[in-house]
């Protein structure tokens, strides 16, 4: 699974790593491939296509059932899997519920609550029902995954939702929080990083005043696992969720975690089977956690690529991945900052922040920008980036997001900051 | 010409800054409005057509709308087509609904069919956005929100 150039150490040789990445060998339109949308799914690593493969073609099985040989070894692949994925983050491996992504995770955890609010899984759950007038606190930041689900849920209990607005420069506003989130407060659910400004939120403070008023904290960190190294049990959060594609991993995999309490008091989102201890025709027992929330066959092989992923991150140092990324983002910053016509959205000073950039052509749609990008062989994500709320807040409708991973290099940034640089004249606007 | 300026030729982005018939009228008579929305990018667009009392011929065209340069250039040349075409008898309803599903099939043609200038008019320089299939619902958002519109005139 290691490679030679994988050792943890401080730097990190990204040169290297892009050759255990085939797709990054590419030209597009007659220019090498600039990948630089990596907050909205990453690129993945021949080891991870490995894990899969050699599941698919020595272990395949269905888990948790069968007596025969297969059914063991794929059952015995896919916990192991479990607990590689769960240490990452800092987890135990009771404490990590496989999803089909941060989506489904987030879905599973408002749901799992509505159920609560209608006295399913009573008397666990008690702690859990929302009463009409109980407020559920989100962010301005937020991605539609960690917004629509509270929205549903607010309309389904009557509960009223709240956002923490978010400062000109991208920062949440703190001072904003500790008036918001008060005594009517149950949940508060936040990104760890914005996927639109790629700056870090103050997770301790944020959890702090959750605390205080004995408030569910929900973490979206979708854009911070791949980047930073992570220990959710240490970061106080009570339920956090990830998407596996975004890490290196596979498609239709994530992480929800859970502190064991929390994820004893919850009851089931989905159900069937897998998750059940007995069954009549009127009713059924459930499992405890983390099975009671994995109803059906699971994503057994991409659950295993996801480790394979976690592994080859682990391998690279995410201290490594994380220092190499910054200074990507402040190259990136540096270059694009002085390009007449380029506002950069969140560019607080001295804001702790991952690889990503997203900006405005003052004159150019995002649309036609990303297009022109394209053409020089530069991928690059355009739109609200499913954050259409934040993209109101400062004023535009679309944006262009760059966001880099550890196989980027610096030459890959001055890619782009060269051709963004081209942008206005292309299109005849006026500097 | 490479891939980039086929999409983006001069007529578009003349167009996309010099837009025509932008702006809803607010004449009375038999109209019908359409607001269309590209989710995706935000391309947005209100477009409103004046039909006269038979129902029978277009006599005048709005729009209004915030997006890509394709969106924008393709409801331009929309509007001047339609008013080019109709003189002052205004279009037969029955050539506004060909040339939409005319425009329509080029543009999923992946490039296979061009637009004619003679049938098109300036809208033939958005023969090159049927290549670029991201880019076919900005091109398109101005003719479906006429056929929406017609359909209720």
């Amino acid at each position: 699974m290691t490679s030679p150039a994988l050792s943890e150490s401080a730097t990190l040789d990204a040169a290297r790593l892009r050759e255990d990445f085939p797709i990054l060998q590419q030209e597009v339109n007659g220019h090498p491939l600039v990948y630089l949308d990596s907050g909205a799914t990453s690129q993945k690593p021949r080891q991870v296509l490995q894990a899969e493969y050699d599941f698919l073609t020595r272990s395949n099985a269905a888990v948790h059932r069968g007596a025969h040989t297969l059914a063991a070894e794929a059952t015995d692949l896919f916990e192991d899997a479990r607990a590689t994925v769960a240490r990452f983050v800092g987890a135990r491996e009771e404490q990590l519920v496989w999803t089909s992504g941060a989506t489904q995770g987030l879905n599973l955890v408002a749901y799992s609550i509505g159920n609560a609010t209608l006295g399913r899984g009573a008397p666990a759950s008690a702690r859990l029902a929302l009463q009409p007038g109980d407020e559920i606190v989100a962010t301005e930041t937020e991605h539609h995954a960690n917004l629509i689900p509270w929205q549903e849920l607010a309309a389904r209990t009557g509960a009223v939702l709240r956002h923490i607005p978010v400062s000109d420069d991208g920062r949440l506003d703190v001072d904003a929080a500790a008036q918001i989130i008060g005594e009517r407060t149950r949940i508060v659910a936040f990104s760890h990083v914005s996927n639109v400004l790629g700056i870090v939120n103050p997770v301790a403070e944020i959890v702090a005043l959750a605390r205080t008023v004995g408030a569910l904290t929900v973490l979206d960190a979708c854009q911070s696992a791949p980047h930073m190294r992570l220990d959710l049990p240490a970061m106080g959060v009570d339920l956090a969720v990830f998407s596996g594609h975004k890490m290196l991993g596979p498609y239709g995999v994530g992480g929800l975690y859970g502190r064991s309490e929390i994820l004893e008091a919850m009851p089931p989102f989905l159900t069937g089977g897998s998750m059940i201890t007995t069954v009549t025709l009127d009713e059924a027992g459930y499992l405890p956690p983390p099975q009671r929330f994995e109803a059906g066959t699971q994503p057994i092989g991409p659950a295993i690529g996801l480790a394979a992923a976690v592994s080859y991150l682990e391998d690279a140092g995410m201290s490594a991945v994380h220092a190499h990324e910054v200074r990507l983002a402040a190259r990136m910053r540096e270059g694009l900052v002085d390009i007449p016509g380029i506002r950069l959205l969140g560019d607080a000073e001295g804001a702790e922040r991952v690889g990503l950039w997203s900006f405005v052509v003052d004159g150019v749609h995002a649309h036609d920008a990303g297009q022109f990008l394209d053409a020089q062989g530069i991928a690059v994500r355009v739109g609200h980036h499913c954050a259409a709320p934040l993209h109101r807040r400062f004023g535009v409708t679309a944006s262009v997001r760059a966001s880099a991973a550890l196989y980027n290099t610096d030459a890959d940034v001055d890619a782009l900051v060269d051709a963004v640089s081209g942008i206005r004249s292309y299109f005849g606007v006026n500097e | 010409m490479n891939g980039l300026d086929s999409l983006y030729q001069e007529l578009i982005l003349d167009h996309s800054k010099h837009p025509h018939g932008q702006g809803l009228s607010s004449e009375e008579g038999r109209t019908a409005s359409s607001h269309q929305h590209n989710p995706m990018c935000g391309d947005d667009i209100t477009l409103r057509v004046r039909v006269d009392d038979a129902g029978e011929r277009i006599v005048d065209l709005s729009w209004e709308g915030s997006g890509c340069s394709i969106s924008q250039a393709s409801a331009s040349m929309l509007a001047a087509l339609i008013e080019e075409d109709g003189g002052d008898a205004g279009l037969p309803r029955t050539d506004a609904v060909k040339l939409i599903t005319g425009f329509r099939e080029a543009l999923r043609s992946r490039g296979a069919i061009p637009l004619d200038e003679e049938t098109f008019a300036d809208a033939a320089a958005l023969s090159g956005v049927s290549k670029f299939s991201a880019r076919v619902k900005c091109a398109m958002l101005a003719w479906v929100a006429l056929e929406d519109a017609l359909a209720r005139a």
